[in-house]
């Protein structure tokens, strides 16, 4: 296996007018790893995968995918590199003016890797994958519960079997039986198609379901990086306060909004 | 603040707003011409925009050109100059009426919806969704609403109109101010000359680009959930009818100014 992070991030440098967001990030995705990015609401952790994403622009640092520099490339080279994502969007985001075999088959046909037929097949089976039957996949976004969007958000993020997906929240607005059965998904759909994964959560199940590394994102900085199976005895006070939920501790809420 | 400084202050905005909508306006025309083309995307907008708009351009204009004949009727009667009737109904139908209405009835159905449907996109992450699909939200959402709508509003709709409304004067002025079918359609061939059509279809073409442009603009760039969809969607249509009504006048001048 290459040494080269398949992610690396450094100095990672986001503001929002005078507002800094992300400070000076570093961190370190392997490939095969799951990474598991914690944190509090507002903390920066979507910020940084879409600035990996290319989605927001990074204002300094550094974000290199296998060892390419993404920050002042070409929309070109970017969209040649994007081919390799994939990614399950917190709310799902699916496009509500196509029928669920599309939206999961969207990436395939977008990059011309298969003709209609073919790629409704392959949206099939991407939705038998997760656990959803060939009915489903003539019905439109908004016939579906919660769970079942998640679902085809996580049928659309594999299917074009990506070397990298992340995913944003992805137990959010879940039942704790539904969030487990995501969880399960997410770790087998990972495992089927050898991806890495960067999911972003404060879900603690999925933290411990979903992770091979957790790092937790603080007042826009990494304050600290370790295995999963660290993280209950890491010494920090910060991720005590958070993996625990207590309001007492050296994080403070920011109860008005900057 | 003082006086001066609003009125420099509002000056400002406005010019940053003119430049962003024409930077967007150059971008959407730069995807227009460079593939990947999406035509499924063009024929839906084109079916959308065009097909589903007939019935209440046609209603409009259908009542419009009834009222122009019966007030046309009744002020040239103080002359008596009734037969001018079919002359002033058809050139004001062409030139200026049919274009002009079923401009700004498009552009309170389609500049609307574009803002509505594309804003929600936006706050749903939805726009996110499709860069990490590897698609140009441009080339697969902006261009196809630009193009449609600037083919449609010339090649259905205008046509339509002009033709709706001619032919509700037409009703009115054979059914109940008792003119002949013949000599009334003989007139209206004989003083209809080929720059007023002209000057209707170029009407009819700059105003679909300027409603589906401020459609797209404002929903594009949408901001703060319903409320934010909400804004764009008023500030579409607002947007769009003024220019609508500004540009009538400069085409006007570039046909008929002596």
């Amino acid at each position: 296996m290459s040494n080269i992070p398949k992610i690396s991030l450094k100095g990672l440098h986001k503001r929002f007018g005078t507002k800094v967001v992300l400070d000076s990030v570093d961190l370190e995705v392997m490939s095969g790893e799951s990474m598991v990015i914690i944190g509090g609401s507002g903390s920066g952790k979507s910020v940084t995968i879409k600035c990996i994403l290319g989605l927001l622009t990074a204002n300094g640092g550094s974000i290199k995918i296998d060892g390419k520099e993404m920050i002042g490339i070409s929309n070109s080279e970017r969209s040649a590199i994007l081919n390799k994502f994939g990614m399950l969007f917190q709310g799902g985001a699916l496009f509500d003016s196509l029928p669920v075999w599309e939206n999961v088959a969207f990436g395939l046909l977008a990059q011309r890797l298969h003709n209609r037929k073919d790629a409704k097949e392959i949206a099939i089976e991407k939705l038998r994958r997760v656990g959803l039957g060939p009915d489903v996949a003539k019905l439109s976004p908004a016939e579906l519960s919660g769970g079942m969007q998640k679902r085809v958000g996580l049928a659309r993020a594999i299917a074009t079997n990506p070397e990298i997906i992340f995913f944003d929240e992805p137990t959010t607005g879940l039942d704790p039986i539904m969030s487990d059965v995501i969880n399960e998904l997410i770790v087998e759909c990972v495992k089927d198609v050898g991806a890495t994964a960067l999911t972003i959560t404060h879900d603690m199940s999925s933290v411990r379901k979903i992770a091979d590394n957790v790092a937790m994102i603080y007042h826009g900085n990494m304050i600290w990086t370790g295995p999963k199976e660290n993280i209950d005895k890491s010494g920090s006070d910060y991720i005590d306060q958070f993996i625990n939920g207590k309001a007492e501790g050296p994080i403070k809420m920011e109860i008005l909004k900057g | 603040m003082n006086f001066l400084a609003l009125i420099g202050r509002v000056v400002i905005n406005f010019l940053r707003a003119a430049g962003k909508i024409g930077l967007f306006a150059v971008n959407a025309l730069t995807h227009m011409l460079s593939p990947p083309y999406y035509p499924r995307e063009l024929f839906k907008q084109m079916m959308n925009i065009g097909y589903y708009s007939l019935p209440v351009v046609g209603l409009t204009t259908l009542f419009t050109g009834a009222a122009l004949a019966v007030n046309i009727y009744e002020g040239s009667s103080r002359f008596n100059a009734e037969s001018t009737l079919p002359t002033i109904v058809v050139i004001g139908i062409v030139r200026e009426l049919g274009p002009t209405l079923c401009g700004l009835i498009v552009a309170g159905r389609v500049s609307a919806s574009m803002a509505a449907e594309l804003g929600t996109m936006r706050v749903t992450e939805q726009i996110d969704a499709l860069v990490t699909l590897s698609t140009d939200p441009f080339k697969y959402l902006i261009a196809p609403r630009i193009l449609a709508t600037i083919i449609m509003m010339p090649l259905m709709l205008v046509v339509v109109a002009d033709t709706i409304g001619v032919l509700g004067g037409y009703l009115i002025a054979t059914s109940k101010l008792g003119f002949n079918s013949g000599n009334y359609m003989k007139s209206t061939m004989d003083f209809l000359e080929a720059i007023d059509v002209m000057a209707s279809l170029t009407k009819a073409a700059v105003f679909g680009f300027f409603i589906s442009l401020m459609g797209c603009y404002h929903g594009f760039n949408t901001h703060g959930g319903a409320q934010g969809v909400g804004v764009s969607t008023t500030n579409a249509v607002v947007s769009a009818c003024i220019m609508i009504l500004l540009s009538n006048y400069v085409v006007t001048e570039m046909f008929f100014s002596s």
